[in-house]
């Protein structure tokens, strides 16, 4: 299972194994990492499951849909060239090793 | 002193972010989240879209994983219902016999199914979907249905019919009213989503109600409908909207009308008594009066609210641009702020190409917008709702080469 390690605001790191062909969203969701809030369950309708993806993995991210990049203008914390709804992440064995920056709030 | 005790009576949507923000707040004393379901909190809008097809398991429906609760101290009482609220000696009481102390109470007790008011409406097969055990039920018996009556065209029947079509049902609609998601939706809308439901192959009867559910045994076989026609059905769906579980807030000595009554703060009318989500009705500066919304962003922007107030991060008036969303097939709808009232509907874009908002104004005021997938403009949307004024006119709406973004960076 690939692994994604979910850092934190203060620096500390949550390593978890999440299964392909879920979101990263979700890895975060059913592991009660504090800091994804998604409130609308993935739907695309919140912006509350922001992420910053680190710099080396960017390139094995799906691209980003219209709608993706719509919601994107509406995150509470600054939106970078590397930001991304982590709802929209769907892990692939490419993403093994996986560093996403959890933001500084997500509402 | 004794630490406080927070007690959230209701564990949908908004109960479940009531306890999980008084944690993030920093609230230190006890949340008990006391929900009457046999089940883990968990979302009710993929019950009637992709859980309900079969597109997605347990895993997704769950709001969080039983240890979360653990994890940030919330004592989560699943299967244990609440009967009485004592004010006196400040506790609720509970079926299993014992009470709770509190020095808080926030009321999350959501909305219950409307019954269909006819005869037959007993019969097995004749089914309603709120809850999650409703759901599987549903998805067991759409799996042998063949002929399906929806009796109501909200959202919810609308959603329904969608995923019954494609499991490859008859699917009959059944709507009392002209206009289906009449309710809520402009006539544009309306009349878009019942072209399309009828070009994917559902029937829909307008200004018809059920007299009857006809059944063999005791099993719901036929529909009757108010002009005297009669649909064969192997599965009827009731979705005419819900009650508010207002009742234990009533015998408390607490008002309800259409909901648990409450001020700008969502404070009843007893301080230490909130109410947020599907069960309160509330003023507020998006419509012209109180109202009762029934979304996900409605609970738990009120839990948040209530939840910063408890725990002493914020006294304010609630103020969230209320936003919803509806998925039916390839159609995502996206509603920000309230429409109903409005006088004057602006299209923006193309409804042939599918992708295309509706602009709702009262006079020059705007209310709401109304997007197919148009996602963009529904973001734009809540950002302009959530100033003091929007300030955008129905001529520059109509205007498809007025910048919307533009009109929102600071003018002058
Ligand atoms: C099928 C369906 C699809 C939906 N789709 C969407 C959508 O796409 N988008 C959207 O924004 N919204 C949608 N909604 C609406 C949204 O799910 C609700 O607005 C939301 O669940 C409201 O949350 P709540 O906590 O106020 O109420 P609820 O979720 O109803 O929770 C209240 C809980 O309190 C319990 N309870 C009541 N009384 C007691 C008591 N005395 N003791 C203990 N427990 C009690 C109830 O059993 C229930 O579990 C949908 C709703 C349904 C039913
Ligand atoms: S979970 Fe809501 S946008 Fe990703």
């Amino acid at each position: 299972m690939p692994s994604i390690t979910y850092v934190h605001t203060d620096g500390s790191r949550e390593v978890l194994d999440v299964p392909v062909g879920t979101s990263v969203m979700r890895g975060a969701v059913l592991n009660s990492v504090d800091g994804i809030v998604a409130e609308c369950g993935g739907e695309m309708m919140c912006a509350t499951c922001h992420v910053d993806v680190d710099e080396a993995y960017v390139d094995r991210m799906p691209a980003q849909s219209d709608d993706e990049k719509a919601m994107l203008e509406f995150t509470a914390s600054e939106r970078k060239p590397n930001s991304r709804l982590s709802c929209q992440l769907v892990v692939t064995p490419e993403m093994d090793g996986l560093v996403v920056y959890l933001p500084e709030s997500q509402v | 002193m004794a630490e406080p005790v927070v007690a959230v009576i209701g564990a949908g949507q908004a109960g479940f972010q009531a306890a999980s923000s008084l944690r993030q707040e920093g609230f230190g004393g006890r949340v008990v989240l006391i929900g009457d379901e046999p089940v883990l909190p968990y979302q009710r809008p993929p019950l009637s879209k992709s859980y309900l097809a079969g597109q997605c398991g347990l895993d997704e429906v769950w709001l969080r994983p039983e240890n979360f609760y653990e994890k940030q101290n919330i004592e989560l009482l699943t299967g244990e219902t609440v009967t009485a609220i004592d004010r006196r000696g400040r506790a609720v009481r509970l079926a299993s016999g014992t009470a709770i102390e509190c020095d808080h109470i926030v009321l999350a007790t959501g909305a219950r199914c409307r019954a269909l008011p006819v005869a037959g409406a007993e019969l097995d097969g004749v089914l309603p979907l709120r809850t999650l055990a409703d759901a599987d039920l549903l998805r067991e018996r759409l799996a042998a249905a063949r002929e399906v009556v929806v009796v109501g065209a909200g959202f919810i029947g609308l959603e329904f019919a969608s995923v019954a079509i494609a499991a490859g049902c008859a699917v009959r609609i059944v709507e009392v009213t002209h206009q289906p998601m009449g309710r809520v939706v402009s006539a544009e809308i309306s009349r878009y989503f019942t072209e399309r439901h009828r070009a994917w192959g559902a029937e829909i009867l307008l200004g018809t109600g059920v007299v009857r559910v006809r059944g063999d045994g005791n099993r719901a076989t036929a529909v009757e409908t108010s002009d005297g026609r009669i649909f064969p059905a192997d599965l009827v769906l009731v979705c005419i909207g819900v009650i508010p579980n207002v009742e234990l807030a009533r015998d408390a000595g607490l008002a309800a009308d259409n909901g648990i009554v409450v001020d700008e703060t969502l404070h009843t009318a007893a301080p230490e008594i909130t109410a947020i989500g599907d069960c309160a009705n509330f003023p507020t500066r998006f419509a012209a009066g109180r109202v009762r919304l029934e979304s996900v962003q409605n609970g738990v922007d009120q839990a948040r609210e209530v939840a910063a107030h408890i725990a002493g991060k914020r006294v304010g008036v609630y103020d969230k641009v209320p936003w919803f969303w509806s998925d039916q097939r390839d159609l995502k709808l996206q509603i920000a702020g309230i429409t109903t009232g409005h006088d004057r509907a602006v299209l923006r874009g193309d409804s042939d190409s599918g992708s295309f908002s509706v602009f709702c104004f009262k006079g020059e005021r705007l209310l709401g917008v109304e997007s197919v997938n148009r996602p963009a403009d529904h973001i734009l949307a809540r950002r302009l709702l959530a100033l003091a004024d929007p300030g955008l006119s129905p001529a520059q709406a109509a205007d498809a080469s007025y910048d919307l973004r533009a009109h929102l960076t600071p003018r002058r």
